[in-house]
């Protein structure tokens, strides 16, 4: 079928309303995520199939609660509809999610759709939450709405989705009916003032008289729908500048003119709407009234999650128990990998001759690859439990808790969230931050993100502590071992808050900060959703990472094989291979932290991602042994021994400068890249590299020499 | 009086909003405006931010901005 001829379906909705929910349920795992031109804000692409067998697409919008855009996000959203309203690629129907929980919220910006005469069929989701004294009337509802089909769903239950996709079948290519007026009741002062405005847009872009309605009184309420139109000049879209200079004027005197009728022109749209919304509401809903006393089952279970004293206990329980269950959970299929591996390694000992391609296969591919899989159970199961809180409601709830200690360093509540998934990768992290509107606590939280111990620390933190810190048992309880991994987070995430207080003393801010967020109500994860998340995210790490890790691999081990004979026609050892002589020449710099040459081959590529710390000792450890078998890394590091001291390479003490070193480290070229995409600049990024490393060296010479002086080793 | 003046579990009629509040505009299309009731559920732990119940949902809102949401008496 012709790409062009496929219908497309657009689905709009709060957030929280579901929506994600029924994404998934109508496209399967057909569905590609990319990026809007220019900016990061996901674009979520779905192939589903109706009963009849044809194909439609189904585009998945950011959660909006209206037209009148507040973030980046919603700013998606308004800009679509304008490139709609001007004839450009509108879909064929859009699905607006309607929590039917919590109705006239959600329906305020059903309505607003319903002024664009694109036929809309609304998915009534969480019919089933709705409580049973409180009846919904569906037609009445669909009767004064003029929705083309109510269709009740219920995303959990996964009921009503064949018959709403029945009706969005049935609704492509009809006209909305009775659609033609503006059904808020809008007085004849009122009207007055804003006909120039109306009839301009009705005559000049040839809107519908309802549309040209709610676009005239948008145009009052917001002055950033003034700056979409114009944006749309610069677009090519249907609309010359004349006539939005025209608009311009028409709207400064028509705000004088209301300020006069003593009417304020901010709110008007908002009140209006509302005003009609609840009346028509009242009617087909009863016990509404009564609404804000009900103390439902969400706010008793608010009643000890976020209490007083319990909440932020419970908070900082979770933490622990999910960093201990990383370790837990994960060592069983860590020993799979590693058999694996092991096993994989032999095989082709025994498969392929002795030649180049050989020592390429087994220390370059194969060992880089081992290294990096090995970790992959840690990362999956922390990124489950994020995502886990996340699904659940939970983390507005933190945001809610610790805003106030957030603002006090010059962030934001909403910081907390993408901070916590910085715990699992920076990228995501960066992206989520799209949801803090103020620029400038937006950009702190981002600076300061790769600071939060990433997973792909891990991989070091766990070789180093496995390998060169005692499993013996402090304070009767503590394993020393665990004690320090958390010490790592610990003093990652302390340097970050302190960091974050100190660059909002001196980074400029504009706009105001503000905080109006909705807790969610808990809801009870989907498990399909949360293993696709876990699996989407997983896959890119594995895909991005492991490009980069393969490529910096094959190349390591060229770098550590070649020359394979000096100029006096000798073998030669990794030492003076080209990979030796880079380490060498740097050794002076790094030698006051406690790290030899072989560490500094790793800083280098770790460079592009920390993981590949990993692989590169273990490629480098795999060429020094000229035997055929695969090293055991952690082994072979603790066996390693200086040829003129006598003494050991790795000690306690230079694993906690590396891991220190890593916890400040800015080692990740994705989060330099992502920054610079979303600050459009690469000054941001630059200036991250810059304090990061700084940071890292300056900490890890005073653990390290420090350390020596109090006479550790 | 204004939400800020509010204590726990009381309810109140939104009556208009003070120049001071910066987000005037997410209030609105949240449905929080003059003649909607709202009851305040708790205040977070560190203070700084409180949990209203308005139409059929909860939202927090920071105290300082709850200082410039007048309610009727």
């Amino acid at each position: 079928m012709n790409a062009d001829t496929v219908p497309w379906v657009a689905l709009v909705g709060n957030p929280n309303s579901g929506k994600t929910a029924i994404f998934n349920l109508l496209t399967g795992m057909d569905q590609k995520v990319s990026n809007y031109p220019g900016i990061t804000v996901e674009k979520k692409l779905g192939t589903g199939k109706f009963n009849d067998g044809t194909v439609y697409h189904l585009l998945d919008f950011p959660g909006t609660y209206s037209l009148t855009p507040e973030s980046f996000d919603e700013r998606i959203v308004t800009e679509q509809v304008l490139q709609w309203i001007h004839g450009k690629n509108p879909p064929a129907v859009i699905v607006s999610v309607v929590d039917a929980t919590n109705l006239s919220r959600n329906l305020y910006l059903t309505t607003q759709l319903l002024d664009l005469g694109i036929p809309i069929v609304i998915a009534l989701n969480m019919m089933d939450l709705v409580d049973q004294t409180e009846k919904i009337d569906a037609s009445s509802l669909k009767k004064w709405l003029c929705a083309a089909a109510i269709v009740p769903v219920s995303a959990l239950k996964k009921s009503g989705l064949n018959k709403l996709k029945k009706q969005v079948r049935a609704s492509i290519l009809t006209k909305p009916v009775n659609n033609d007026i503006f059904p808020l009741e809008v007085n004849k002062t009122l009207e007055t003032i804003l006909m120039p405005i109306t009839s301009l847009l009705y005559t000049k872009l040839g809107y519908t008289p309802r549309l040209a309605a709610a676009q005239a009184l948008r145009l009052i309420t917001r002055n950033s729908t003034l700056e979409l139109y114009n944006n749309a000049i610069q677009e090519g879209q249907k609309i010359n500048s004349k006539t939005v200079n025209e608009l311009e004027h028409l709207r400064t005197v028509a705000i004088k003119e209301i300020e006069k009728a003593e009417l304020k022109p901010s709110s008007l749209e908002a009140m209006l709407r509302y005003q009609w919304l609840d009346a028509n509401l009242a009617q087909d809903r009863s016990d509404h009234t009564n609404q804000i006393r009900k103390i439902n089952a969400n706010e008793k279970i608010d009643q000890i999650l976020t209490h007083r004293w319990l909440g932020p206990g419970i908070f900082i329980g979770l933490l622990y128990f999910i960093f201990q269950s990383i370790f837990n959970f994960a060592s069983i299929p860590m020993d799979w990998i590693e058999a694996g591996v092991n096993w994989l390694g032999k095989g082709a000992v025994t498969l392929v001759p002795e030649s180049n391609f050989r020592g390429l296969l087994i220390d370059g591919i194969i060992a880089g690859l081992g290294a990096i899989l090995i970790f992959l159970p840690q990362i999956v199961i922390l990124m489950f439990f994020l995502t886990l809180l996340e699904d659940s409601g939970y983390m507005a709830r933190v945001a809610f808790m610790l805003d106030r200690g957030m603002t006090k360093i010059g962030l934001h509540g909403r910081s907390v969230l993408p901070l916590m998934s910085g715990y699992a990768c920076a990228i995501p992290g960066i992206m989520s931050t799209r949801t803090i509107d103020n620029w400038k606590e937006r950009l702190i939280t981002m600076l300061i993100l790769p600071l939060m111990s990433c997973s792909a620390r891990l991989p070091v933190y766990a070789l180093m502590i496995g390998a060169f810190i005692p499993p013996i048992t402090v304070g009767y309880i503590f394993g020393l071992q665990g004690l320090m991994m958390v010490m790592m987070y610990f003093i990652g995430t302390v340097t970050a808050m302190i960091l974050a207080k100190i660059f909002s003393l001196w980074i400029k801010s504009e706009g105001k900060s503000s905080f109006v967020m909705e807790m969610p109500p808990y809801r009870l994860p989907i498990l399909r959703s949360v293993f696709r998340q876990v699996f989407i995210r997983a896959k890119l790490f594995l895909f991005n990472a492991g490009k980069i890790i393969m490529a910096i691999s094959i190349i390591l081990w060229f770098l550590a094989s070649f020359p394979k004979t000096d100029n006096r026609g000798e073998q030669t050892t990794i030492h003076n291979s080209f990979a030796g002589k880079i380490g060498h020449a740097i050794e002076p710099v790094i030698q006051p932290l406690g790290f030899d040459w072989k560490v500094g081959i790793a800083l280098i590529t770790s460079f592009a991602a920390r993981e590949v710390f990993v692989s590169t000792m273990a490629t480098i450890y795999n060429i020094e042994n000229a035997a055929d078998d695969m090293v055991q890394l952690s082994d072979a590091m603790k066996n390693d021994m200086n040829p003129s001291t006598g003494l050991p390479v790795f000690t306690p003490l230079v694993a906690v400068s590396l891991m220190v070193f890593y916890v400040y480290a800015a080692q990740c070229m994705a989060t330099f890249a992502i920054i610079r995409r979303e600050t459009n600049t690469w000054k941001w990024p630059l200036f991250m590299i810059v304090y990061m490393n700084v940071l890292a060296y300056m900490v890890s010479l005073l653990v390290y020499q420090g350390g020596l002086w109090l006479g550790f080793s | 009086m204004t939400v800020g003046d509010l204590h726990r579990g009381d309810t109140a009629v939104v009556k208009s909003f003070l120049s001071g509040l910066d987000s005037q505009s997410r209030f609105l299309e949240m449905g929080i405006l003059p003649g909607v009731e709202l009851r305040l559920v708790k205040i977070a732990p560190l203070g700084g931010t409180i949990e209203l119940k308005v139409r059929d949902y909860y939202v927090s809102i920071r105290q300082q901005d709850a200082l410039n949401i007048v309610i009727e008496n």
